[in-house]
């Protein structure tokens, strides 16, 4: 039996999340407090933070199989990536916004989705014959493809006058806008705006008229996790967790190992590839060229905040990581600004979720590898 | 007989095109490009013994801990932000020349030093996970630490006096610092010139020591050391060799001698790209120590030579040629960044491919012999 006070005790919480957890959620709460004492408005960050969280969570959501099957962290996401890419931009090629926006986004997940099969298939082969180095070999098939892929948005013969350089007609421009395509399209679903109530009301609500929530991109990401909690939960979802966990129990039992690697792969490329379509739509522009290389780290990171291991995550992590991580990338620039006036959040980002990753890699795992 | 003979002749050449098709291949891409970029001959090899004198410094630092068996290291980073850390204080002190080189690499070992065993000290805690975690660390180190004492601190608690180097609000050091006073004194300094080539024979000289103490130090007891630490951790611990110890100097070596080669590059460049100078230069050096035909456990001086040859004329040519193809310079300057991503990838997928095939090969072998112990006892 445990004292009533053990649960208060610092120690009860650091044997539960780890120092590095300990100290974010730490630093996340210390920043919501003073928000209001430094003149931040705390609904309209409670916002961002919502609608960041639903544009990351499928990315993060993304991490899971690979973990659960035991390749470790998916550095290997920007192949998801690219397959959404190319789904959006073909999906704006074929001008599908003429049926309405929510069929051209979802004809880019359907475009998409032939491509994570391909892409995440020969993913997944190339990491069973590589079995015990898939991190860094991964890391390296994102930069290769990212790059291999620069070179294809400019000689692959897209028409569409909003997506080429005007001037010469040929090759995509950095960034797209989505407006008119599947912008917010998911966001706009059943949104839940404080502002458009109040008016409706005839009632002041004061600063939290500011609160709007995207309820069909957070649909969206629970329909996914749930999805991905069932799929756990099933005979082949066992079977990943095995092979995680104990890869010769999981042979001597039967189970067809590389079959279920392969599967784990496709399924977090293509959860990339959706992931990137529903963060386009609530970001509102299409990032080519070698914007997918600053994708992974943070998702990784997150996840990790979030509680994860290298061979070990659940949901709770996904759902916990990047509220935590979106929290801090959206409160630390805003708080630090009005408190010294100067902008360290970039800084202070890449400390705390590189930090994070080298604190994974460097803790010792077990039943792994 | 002569048939036989011949058979043996062609296997070997196979072999020897097997082991060496990375530079093979390069070699053939270069042979390509070079007429298609349109580039005289004394242009290209006056650029290639620029470039070669001012990274080939940097790329034999490598070969360290590879030497340790830690595979190619991502965080050699940590000793260019070493070096860009003494450059800027070089800097603010105003000492150019010869003397302003030799206190910048001076400076820049405790610096990298640190730095150095900070990484050494992580890697040791991931074993098995060496190269990844080194990246992150380059990360982790570049994008946060270094940014942050050099942004926000250098200024503001780090006393900087000249405000030339200095952003106008008052702390943080510009996004370029001029070396204009120190740029290239190093190569100058005892330069020839064989028919319009300059050749920096002084950089040259630095090269070929450090050349002669990897080769001296490969003999010594730490050497060797290392060496059996690289072929077999715990058979080495088992002959009594202090592993962690030995990897963690064979990082902060490789370390401190990349901050020398950062600022015998920097010298050559003639400015620091304060946040940005470090960010490429190892992928750059990884990239160019595998094409010159190492492999991520062996890798020798002269891979180093040819890799740098074969990876600069590459990259210099690389754009022309891109051009020429596709009419479109921008294809050109992604090919030769897909091509140094492109050989790293395939580098590390046959490492780790081989890495397995022994292991599984060593499994059958000692499955066999137990199997004949088995019978034999049975007899």
């Amino acid at each position: 039996m445990h004292q009533v006070g053990y649960a208060i005790g610092l120690r009860y919480w650091l044997n539960k999340m780890g120092y590095p957890r300990l100290i974010i959620s730490g630093f996340l709460l210390l920043l919501l407090i003073m928000t209001p004492f430094v003149g931040v408005n705390l609904p309209m960050q409670i916002t961002n933070i919502i609608n960041r969280f639903s544009w990351n969570g499928v990315l993060v959501l993304a991490m899971v199989p690979m973990i659960h099957s035991g390749c470790g962290l998916n550095f290997g996401l920007p192949l998801g990536v690219l397959a959404g890419l190319l789904g959006g931009t073909l999906s704006i090629q074929f001008s599908f916004e003429r049926f309405g926006a929510p069929v051209s986004f979802l004809m880019a997940v359907v475009i998409a989705t032939p491509f994570a099969l391909i892409f995440g298939g020969g993913y997944g082969w190339l990491l069973n014959k590589i079995k015990g180095g898939e991190m860094m070999i991964a890391t390296y098939v994102g930069f290769s493809t990212i790059s291999f892929m620069c070179m294809m948005w400019l000689l692959l013969p897209y028409t569409s006058p909003t997506m080429v350089w005007g001037l010469s007609g040929n090759g995509l421009r950095p960034t797209i806008s989505l407006d008119g395509f599947y912008n917010q399209v998911l966001a706009d679903f059943w949104k839940i705006d404080f502002e458009k109530i109040a008016g409706k009301l005839d009632v002041d609500l004061g600063p939290l008229e500011f609160i709007k929530i995207p309820t069909g991109s957070l649909l969206m990401f629970a329909l996914l996790a749930f999805l991905m909690w069932a799929f756990l939960h099933t005979k082949t979802g066992t079977a990943m967790t095995a092979v995680g966990s104990n890869p010769t129990f999981a042979r001597a039992a039967g189970i067809d190992v590389d079959r279920i690697r392969t599967l784990s792969v496709i399924m977090s490329t293509w959860l990339g590839a959706v992931g990137i379509l529903i963060y386009q739509q609530g970001f509102g522009f299409l990032q080519l060229y070698n914007a997918p290389n600053n994708m992974t780290m943070p998702t990784v990171a997150a996840i990790l905040i979030g509680g994860a291991l290298v061979n070990k995550a659940s949901i709770g992590n996904v759902i916990i990581g990047t509220i935590l991580f979106q929290g801090m990338v959206t409160l630390t620039p805003t708080v630090m600004n009005s408190l010294i006036h100067t902008d360290m959040s970039e800084v202070i980002r890449s400390i705390v979720s590189n930090g994070m990753i080298l604190y994974a890699l460097t803790r010792k795992t077990e039943g792994s590898k | 007989m002569s048939g036989k003979n011949n058979a043996s002749v062609g296997s070997r050449l196979l072999d020897l095109v097997r082991s060496n098709a990375v530079p093979i291949m390069f070699i053939i891409i270069c042979a390509i490009f070079i007429p298609m970029s349109g580039l005289s001959n004394s242009y290209l090899i006056n650029e290639i013994v620029t470039r070669m004198g001012r990274n080939l410094f940097l790329v034999l630092c490598l070969l360290f801990p590879i030497m340790a068996g830690m595979g190619l290291n991502f965080a050699m980073t940590l000793g260019a932000m070493g070096a860009e850390l003494a450059i800027i204080f070089v800097a603010d002190l105003q000492i150019w020349g010869i003397p302003g080189v030799v206190l910048a690499m001076i400076l820049s070992i405790p610096f990298s030093a640190v730095l150095g065993w900070i990484c050494g000290n992580i890697l040791n805690m991931a074993k098995g996970r060496e190269m990844i975690t080194g990246y992150i660390l380059n990360f982790f180190m570049g994008n946060g630490v270094y940014m942050m004492v050099v942004l926000y601190i250098m200024g503001s608690i780090i006393p900087i006096a000249h405000a030339s180097i200095m952003l106008p609000r008052g702390y943080g050091i510009r996004n370029t610092v001029s070396l204009l006073h120190m740029r290239q004194c190093l190569d100058d300094l005892l330069a020839i010139r064989v028919k319009g080539v300059k050749i920096p024979v002084l950089t040259f000289i630095l090269i070929g020591l450090l050349c002669l103490f990897i080769v001296w130090f490969r003999r010594t007891k730490l050497g060797q050391d290392m060496r059996a630490v690289g072929q077999d951790m715990e058979v080495a611990r088992a002959a009594g060799i202090k592993v962690d110890r030995t990897r963690l100097i064979s990082i902060i070596m490789s370390t401190v001698f990349a901050g020398f080669g950062m600022v015998i590059y920097l010298q050559n460049m003639g400015n620091l790209p304060t946040y940005t100078g470090h960010s490429q230069i190892g992928m750059f050096c990884i990239a160019a120590l595998l094409i010159g035909g190492a492999s991520v456990e062996k890798a020798s001086i002269g891979n180093a030579f040819l890799g740098v040859i074969l990876f600069h004329l590459m990259f210099i040519v690389a754009p022309g040629a891109g051009a020429y193809i596709t009419e479109d310079t921008m294809v050109g300057e992604y090919f030769r960044v897909f091509l140094s991503y492109g050989v790293i990838t395939v580098a590390l997928i046959m490492y780790e491919a081989k890495k397995r095939m022994v292991k599984s090969k060593a499994g059958q072998e000692l499955a066999e012999a137990q199997v004949r112990a088995g019978k034999e006892a049975a007899k």
